[in-house]
């Protein structure tokens, strides 16, 4: 066990930026597709950071180093968590931290972009803890464990009891992959806000571990999308998992960016209703079932 | 090997410019031209930029902020001056606010001349400002690694 455990964690490591940068290369693509162009190549999200990687490092504060490490580290630690079977509690807790950190360096340098990029990341925070905390709630209701290898050795597929749950999860999961219309501290694909938001101020080497770190969030983040359907046959289970991020680049590519305050109200309105709903729904249930 | 090359991303920065120029530089990133196909990201932050685009001449108001955005990006870095404004200041040359070119600024690597510089010929000045690019990173990397980290 502990040995399938490590093995996990360590195959999470070293495949997680492979798999999260061919993710955005192939977003890419179908972004580019779904305006009528042709599209950079599927491996260009990788060229991107072995570019910044050679440009020099422009840094203001040298604190910003060290927050933007924090954060890095801190999001593969995350990810460990959830694929060597930890707690899911505890890995969106440690999620929190790495995104605090993010917003500890945008903080770090002097400049008002930099600042208002960050004080929105903090609110979209504010906005997707509720619904995350939510999903973890509801998975624990049914399957009466936090821990991410009960989760998966449950019989019934959690979307079965979960569906709302699934579809407030899939409202935040646009706030965490950085996509419109929610995509108010920083964005993708060359869309500009308040310059580039919380990033404004990271050059270099410094973006280029930002980059990574986001990569390894994708997959964590896709991840929770796949304890939902974990009950499944796996290939169902990963081409459905792939659909829904399949359905955020439609969303990312059909609205255009929303207000903080329409972030912050509606996902918690789309909690209250789907995730507070399911939960109550789900009790009265298993009550009668019980009667 | 370096990178440089595939990943390019531009600044643009719209000088004095009667916006013809500006026009067909956005003109490139429209599905006609996309030169996102090359990697090519209009970023909007010196700070991520490797590519500096300038339409337009210069004068008294942007000299500071040419400067300014040049100082920011990160090397290594290019210039290219589009329109025959940025180049050498065009008809406006002889105008009393006007200073002249991009390269009265800061150093320019390429020039795009034209009124309005065609999409074609900014594609073609792009990828020869590249290979320039290529040059001063390869130039780069003899400096000892001490001197790169650090502001």
């Amino acid at each position: 066990m502990q040995i399938k455990t490590a093995l996990f964690g360590i195959a999470y490591i070293l495949l997680a930026p492979i798999l999260g940068g061919l993710l955005a290369g192939i977003d890419r693509i179908i972004t580019a597709r779904m305006q009528s162009r042709k599209g950079p190549p599927v491996f260009q999200p990788f060229y991107d950071v072995f570019k910044l990687f050679e440009k020099r490092n422009i840094v203001v504060n040298h604190t910003q180093n060290f927050y933007v490490a924090c954060f890095f580290i801190f999001m593969i630690v995350t990810g460990v968590i959830f694929f060597a079977g930890g707690d899911l509690l505890l890995t969106i807790f440690a999620l929190t931290v790495a995104g605090v950190f993010l917003a500890l360096g945008a903080y770090a340098a002097n400049s008002p972009y930099s600042h208002i990029g960050a004080d929105r990341e903090l609110l979209q925070m504010m906005a997707y803890e509720p619904m995350l905390l939510i999903v973890a709630m509801s998975i624990y209701m049914i399957t009466k464990s936090f821990h991410i290898h009960d989760i998966l050795a449950y019989h019934t597929p959690l979307i079965k009891y979960l569906p709302l749950v699934f579809v407030g999860y899939l409202f935040i999961l646009t706030i965490k992959l950085r996509k419109s219309p929610f995509d108010l501290s920083t964005s993708h694909h060359g869309h500009q806000e308040l310059v580039k938001g919380i990033t404004t101020e990271f050059a270099g080497p410094a973006l280029g571990l930002i980059e990574i770190a986001h990569w390894y969030e994708n997959v964590l983040l896709l991840g929770i999308v796949y304890l939902f359907f974990a009950a499944l046959n796996p290939a169902i289970a990963v081409v459905l998992t792939l659909a829904a991020y399949g359905l955020e680049i439609l969303i990312d590519n059909s609205y255009s960016r929303l207000t903080w305050r329409f972030t912050v109200k509606s996902s918690w309105i789309v909690a209250g209703i789907f995730g507070v709903g399911n939960i109550i729904g789900l009790a009265v249930y298993s009550y009668f079932l019980l009667k | 090997m370096s990178y440089m090359k595939k990943s390019p991303w531009i600044l643009h920065y719209d000088g004095s410019s009667c916006n013809g120029c500006d026009i067909e530089v956005l003109a490139c990133l429209t599905p006609l031209y996309d030169i996102e196909r090359f990697g090519i990201i209009n970023t909007g932050n010196p700070k991520h930029a490797d590519v500096l685009l300038i339409t337009g001449s210069i004068n008294e108001q942007n000299i500071s902020v040419v400067k300014n955005l040049y100082e920011q990006m990160p090397d290594p870095k290019v210039v290219a001056a589009i329109g025959i404004c940025a180049t050498s200041g065009g008809i406006f040359r002889e105008c009393y606010n006007v200073k002249g070119g991009v390269d009265k600024a800061i150093p320019v690597d390429i020039y795009i001349p034209g009124c309005a510089a065609r999409p074609e010929s900014i594609i073609d000045g792009v990828v020869q400002a590249l290979a320039v690019l290529e040059k001063k990173a390869a130039a780069m990397d003899a400096v000892p690694a001490a001197e790169k980290v650090g502001a």
